[in-house]
């Protein structure tokens, strides 16, 4: 049977990792198809159907399916799963708030977070903040999964020309609405997909001084992070955290400021490729992690760092 | 309006957990336990709302071992009035869970049930969300803020591109955020108060619930290590490391 990914995307534009949950989907079966719910969400729909990995875009418009709310979003994907093996999607903030709710309604018991398909019915997925891995194996028929995108490639954005059905949606239920959203704009590479990132913690001491970030940031074109104790104390906004309770991120270079390496933030770091940390304290058990430690005052280290990188006259993508 | 709360009793956040030598779980084994963290907010915020006068009883129920039912008496040191603790062996997956649950809300017959968005031992994320789609009621997920309307819910939720403001309708499951307040501490009163207060037992069959797991854990291992790395000198050192060596700049 074939595999249904539930695809990612604010109407307008898909969001990077639908890129790699098509990777992960498309290792359960090749046969994939991509349900794009939402309204006037065509472009979107068009954008998946040139991915070549997927077989088919389903298309769904609606005007209660603009802002994804689950209690309309659940009945549809029960509704559509009908010819489906797996139901998939990423495990961020969307996947998370929808699929269980999907699962429940199907009497599935979900596979969250994984990290590897071993086999279409066994996976591998962090537990403990990642301190340990565990190998499950779905005993259900059917079933629901949520893939971490960073553990996934992405998968080629061009080169498919799969068909779009268009089909008829479920109706609206009344019992929540959605009132605003408050997103950061920023012109910065997103979290979760930048090559590198910069992350401040409560050794910041305040958001001000997050300009010392932002200004490596610039520079190195990176993405900026943050500790939940950062985001707590105000310096900077949720978006940013970085941990078991926040954003996963596997970026070629991180680099943790002012950040002591609590377990749980380690659980959203400690797969990048190279990790810095600077920190005053020599115990901080961040430095167990770090590829390169600098024990110092972050507020002599972060001024001379960006004055070293603007020694540098090539910096490479 | 009555309030029940799920609670989890997990390995304390700040223990280094241990995973078993023959690959068959974690040490748990004289390790500190302690409620899952976002429970403490749940029970925290419920009590809050019971102080303003909205609500008229909070309710704390748990699902587990013998032991378990250490996390309702920590709820009911807080604040909470009385408790439930459903025993059940092992691990039980967040369905069964969502499922017990919904038997404990058809009998109670709550206004809001409030729990944690994530317990940090499995790492789900799923309980509440489950248990809204048993009863067809509006979820409100990661939320650190809740607002009271006569028969809505507006809740402030945390998200990847940052907050989403919704209003759900009455009755509603919340899960909740770290950020959603400042749990308090039990005072020595209060826990000898709460010794008073009554907890009603079940067992998890009685409620006719199939509690087999349909996930069967294979093994658990320890996740790859990292090499250990190096400390450098100063920032030159770091840049040109960075540079030349691991040629991530
Ligand atoms: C259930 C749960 C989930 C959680 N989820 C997350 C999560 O997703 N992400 C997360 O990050 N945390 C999370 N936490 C919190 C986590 O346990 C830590 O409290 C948090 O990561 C600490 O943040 P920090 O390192 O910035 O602060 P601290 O631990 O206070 O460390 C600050 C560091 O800054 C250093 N420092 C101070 N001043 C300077 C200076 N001038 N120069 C250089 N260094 C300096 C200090 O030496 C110290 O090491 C969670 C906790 C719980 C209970
Ligand atoms: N055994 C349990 N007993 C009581 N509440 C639970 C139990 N398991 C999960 N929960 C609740 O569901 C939330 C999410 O858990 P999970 O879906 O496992 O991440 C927790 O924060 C608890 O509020």
């Amino acid at each position: 049977m074939s595999v249904l990914l539930i695809a990612e995307h604010n109407n307008k534009e898909l969001r990077p990792f639908t890129f790699n949950a098509v990777t992960a989907a498309s290792k359960i079966d090749s046969d994939l198809h991509v349900l794009v719910a939402g309204h006037n969400c065509a472009d979107v729909a068009k954008a998946v159907s040139e991915i070549s990995l997927v077989k088919k875009v389903l298309q769904v418009e609606a005007e209660h399916y603009e802002n994804f709310l689950p209690e309309n979003f659940a009945t549809l994907v029960v509704k559509v799963s009908k010819n489906y093996s797996h139901i998939i999607s990423s495990a961020n903030t969307f996947g998370k708030n929808l699929m269980p709710r999907v699962s429940a309604l199907l009497n599935i018991s979900q596979v969250s977070d994984i990290i590897k398909v071993i086999s279409p019915d066994t996976f591998v997925r962090p537990i403990y903040a990642g301190n340990a891995f565990a190998t499950v194996k779905s005993t259900d028929e059917k079933k629901c999964i949520t893939i971490r995108p960073t553990s996934f490639d992405a998968a080629p954005t061009s080169g498919g020309s799969a068909t779009i059905e268009k089909i008829d949606g479920t109706e609206a239920s009344n019992i929540s609405k959605f009132i605003k959203r408050e997103e950061v704009k920023s012109d910065r590479p997103e979290l979760g997909t930048a090559r590198i990132v910069i992350s401040g913690g409560r050794g910041m001491q305040s958001g001000d001084n997050f300009k010392l970030i932002t200004a490596i940031a610039d520079k190195l074109k990176a993405a900026i992070g943050a500790s939940r104790a950062a985001v707590d104390a105000g310096y900077i906004t949720n978006d940013h955290q970085v941990g078991q309770t926040g954003k996963v991120v596997v970026p070629d270079l991180y680099i943790a400021v002012g950040i002591s390496g609590a377990i749980q933030h380690l659980a959203g770091m400690k797969e990048s490729k190279v990790i810095v940390a600077i920190n005053k304290d020599g115990e901080a058990p961040i430095f167990s992690v770090a590829d390169y430690g600098l024990e110092a005052d972050l507020f002599e280290a972060l001024p001379q760092f960006l004055e070293e990188l603007n020694k540098l006259n090539t910096i490479q993508k | 309006m009555k309030i029940l709360v799920a609670v989890k009793r997990v390995i304390d956040y700040n223990v280094q957990i241990r995973v078993k030598e023959d690959g068959t779980g974690i040490v748990t084994e004289n390790v500190k336990m302690s409620t899952n963290p976002p429970d403490d907010n749940a029970i925290e915020e419920a009590v809050k709302i019971k102080e303003t006068g909205k609500a008229t009883e909070v309710v704390a129920i748990t699902i587990g071992e013998e032991k378990a039912q250490e996390t309702v008496r920590k709820a009911l040191a807080v604040g909470a009035d009385r408790g439930i603790h459903v025993k059940a062996e092992g691990i039980v997956e967040p369905l069964v869970v969502a499922k017990i649950l919904q038997k404990i809300v058809d009998k109670e017959k709550p206004d809001l049930v409030f729990m944690g968005k994530q317990a940090i031992d499995d790492d789900c994320n799923q309980t509440g969300q489950m248990l809204a789609a048993l009863l067809n009621w509006p979820q409100a997920t990661f939320a650190s803020k809740i607002g009271i309307k006569d028969k809505v819910l507006e809740v402030v939720r945390e998200v990847d591109e940052g907050l989403e403001t919704i209003e759900v309708v009455i009755p509603a499951i919340v899960t909740c955020d770290l950020r959603l307040n400042e749990p308090r501490y039990a005072s020595l009163p209060n826990i000898m108060k709460a010794k008073k207060k009554p907890i009603e037992q079940l067992n998890a069959s009685d409620l006719g619930v199939d509690t087999k797991s349909r996930i069967e854990q294979i093994k658990v291992e320890e996740p790859p290590k990292r090499k250990s790395g190096i400390k450098v000198a100063n920032v030159a050192e770091l840049v040109q490391k960075l540079k030349n060596e691991a040629k991530v700049i």
